[in-house]
């Protein structure tokens, strides 16, 4: 029972967001992603007195801020930070791995921040690897971003070139290295600890938890890996204050968000906005709004190829939050937004990330490599209409037989798209069936 | 694997790269790599090494490089590592080539967000001039990789053609890649369309005043929204 006596609590924040309020205010790289130019928009700002806030104080200050991560799974950042030991009992130095290996189909976001606000980011491995007492950042950066790791290793350079990194750090008295390590093409080196074993030379291939990296991570030592995104607001959330980040979007969904909006809308683009802002409104708001009207939109996929699709009705007003997706059955994912009209072959479009998903199983466990090939090949029936309809449920059975069942949760990111199609989709794809075998339905015969 | 690549003879690669050694530039670069980790723990340059390598044989061969065995033993003795080590890296990732390719390496993304911008288009346009999924075109000039998504979406549908990305490509502007190149010509890198990087068609919808200016915001934060 509410308090009849006290006011209402204001109705969250949910965009549109203010100039002011954007914190990757280069993001469309109109201007010098250089040193110079980014201290000019405000990067490495006396950034010695952030970091005299303290270790324990700039957590408290992160947790306060309700960030949670950007790189997909939504984890509390500052939780995360705070797993990491305070000491080393055993001379084993403690490690930050930021993840850079954007790879998520849908995804497009860390790419921006590294090519035209790479100093937010190395600002933010300072202030994060100090705050969880680390000895040095390694930046994994996927291998087909080459002209963003040109950008990276140039910015690392002339990061320390100010003295702003490696010994006394901003004059701190905090020694802190920041090294890039290019990947080379595997989707599976985003998961965590298969990027820590390829960090250390070795095949991308996901490590058995525990140990948890914050016990035994790289090299053995203490670790923690962060999306771009996470560690890259993280010097304008301690600038501007918890408060100023918690008024934005929906309570547990704060914080602004860079959207990428991919498919069929008439400008896709990336953008930031509030946390929670609904669908109809980024859309229309950035993106000129769906191609051929919003009669037109089939279903989206709202947080990257991982995430079950929603159909046009239930999306078209729901917040674009972490909750709000969950609550339809998907998820926000790294808010990589695949916008589909009614021209989309729907499961084709599926069947192909089916077919992504065969292609980057590491090949570790077995209800992944074999099932996600098993997977895309019934896809491929079913799109055809070759298959039997039985077939269908068979398919859904599999999934489950997938999901859950190993090591890294790539399984689970191939079966829930089908899951997903097979939910919302299934008179499309029983069609489809019935047409190739010339039988059509009962409900059509009685028209 | 039903695409693998068809491994070149031993015993020609042997008598070809046998002798590969780093170019004074190249050795340089690789203790560089080398100093990045921390002592005993060489074996982390192993990727980056291995990208060098392919580099310097592309710079040898004219084109985008491969990895022949000898080159991997070499890297191998340098990081002290067995050379099967080095070969389990080599094969599980996608950008180390195991065979030869051509000058150009046209990498079109094939993965949802590009099918749905119109990749079909683009393959098609490959198709047309020559180019077919998997093989180098006799000229020696392209080679046709079907990639999965390179992480530029909002620009799609693109291509990777050597270290450049190609986006919001349409049949005729791909078309007019590749004649670019076959003639010796430098495409326009980026998207293909009037649109800076990842920024709506037509202008920007946020931050309008970074377009003239190097604006520094910091004088509004105290009338922050929260």
């Amino acid at each position: 029972m509410a308090d009849e006596t006290a006011p209402p609590a204001p109705p969250p924040f949910v965009g549109p967001l203010e100039d002011k309020d954007r914190i990757f205010t280069n993001v469309y790289g109109f201007q010098d992603w250089g040193i110079d130019a980014a201290m000019k928009r405000g990067d490495w700002d006396n950034t010695k007195k952030l970091l005299e806030i303290g270790q324990d104080a700039i957590i408290d200050i992160i947790k306060a801020s309700n960030l949670r991560g950007r790189g997909g799974a939504g984890f509390p950042t500052g939780m995360k930070w705070s797993f990491m030991p305070k000491e080393s009992k055993d001379g084993r130095p403690s490690f930050l791995v930021i993840n850079a290996d954007e790879s998520e189909p849908g995804s497009c976001k860390d790419r921006e921040i590294i090519r035209h606000d790479p100093h937010k980011l190395i600002e933010g491995a300072l202030i994060a690897g100090f705050a969880m007492r680390a000895r040095a950042a390694y930046i994994y950066i996927r291998g087909e971003f080459i002209y963003e790791a040109k950008v990276l290793f140039a910015a690392v350079e002339q990061a320390y070139e100010k003295g702003f990194i490696g010994k006394n750090a901003c004059g701190s008295g905090y020694d802190f290295d920041v090294f890039v390590h290019r990947g080379a093409g595997a989707y599976i080196c985003g998961e965590e600890t298969a990027q820590i074993e390829s960090l250390e030379g070795k095949k991308g291939q996901p490590r058995l938890k525990p140990p948890f990296p914050a016990g035994a991570g790289l090299y053995g030592c203490p670790t923690t890996v962060n999306n771009v995104e996470s560690i890259a607001v993280s010097p304008t959330i301690l600038r501007r204050g918890a408060a100023w980040f918690n008024g934005f979007g929906r309570e547990n969904n704060r914080g602004t968000k860079l959207f990428q909006i991919s498919g069929h809308v008439n400008k896709p683009c990336v953008v930031e906005e509030s946390m929670s802002i609904p669908f109809r409104e980024l859309i229309d708001r950035h993106c000129g709004g769906i191609r051929g009207g919003w009669d037109n939109l089939l279903a989206v996929i709202p947080g990257g190829s991982s995430v079950p699709l929603v159909p046009a009705k239930e999306i078209m007003d729901a917040p674009m939050d972490f909750d709000g997706l969950r609550a339809l059955g998907s998820g926000l994912g790294t808010a990589a937004v695949i916008v589909m009209d009614k021209s989309t072959d729907i499961v084709r479009a599926i069947s192909r990330l089916s077919y992504f998903y065969k292609h980057e199983s590491c090949g570790q466990c077995t209800p992944c490599r074999e099932g996600t090939g098993w997977m895309w090949r019934v896809m491929e029936r079913l799109r055809n209409g070759e298959a039997d309809i039985s077939e269908i449920d068979m398919l859904q059975q599999v999934t489950k037989q997938v999901e859950g069942h190993t090591i890294c949760a790539l399984g689970d990111a191939a079966a829930w798209p089908i899951q997903g199609l097979i939910r919302h989709f299934r008179p499309e794809i029983e069609r489809r069936i019935h047409e190739n075998k010339g039988s059509a339905p009962m409900m059509e015969a009685a028209e | 694997m039903a695409d693998a690549p068809h491994i070149p003879d031993e015993a020609e690669t042997r008598a070809r790269w046998g002798a590969f050694a780093w170019t004074a530039e190249n050795a340089a670069q690789a203790e560089k790599i080398i100093a990045r980790y921390p002592a005993g723990r060489q074996q982390s340059a192993v990727m980056p090494l291995l990208d060098l390598a392919q580099r310097q044989v592309g710079a040898e061969t004219q084109t985008q490089g491969w990895l022949p065995v000898p080159v991997m033993e070499y890297i191998g003795r340098q990081l002290d590592m067995p050379y099967m080590r080095v070969y389990e890296v080599a094969t599980f990732y996608t950008m180390y080539n195991l065979a030869p390719v051509g000058r150009y390496h046209v990498q079109v993304c094939g993965t949802t967000p590009c099918m749905l911008r119109g990749s079909d288009d683009v393959f098609a346009a490959c198709k047309n001039k020559g180019l077919v999924k998997g093989a180098t075109t006799p000229d020696g000039l392209f080679t046709l990789t079907e990639v999965e998504c390179l992480g530029a979406c909002a620009n799609a549908p693109m291509v990777q053609i050597n270290d450049d990305n190609f986006e919001d490509l349409t049949y005729d502007s791909m078309t007019a890649v590749l004649d670019d190149l076959a003639a010796g010509k430098q495409p326009k890198i980026g998207p293909q369309i009037e649109r800076q990087t990842s920024c709506p068609e037509g202008g920007p919808t946020s931050l309008a005043d970074m377009v003239g200016e190097n604006h520094d915001y910091r004088g509004q934060w105290g009338t922050s929204a929260a």
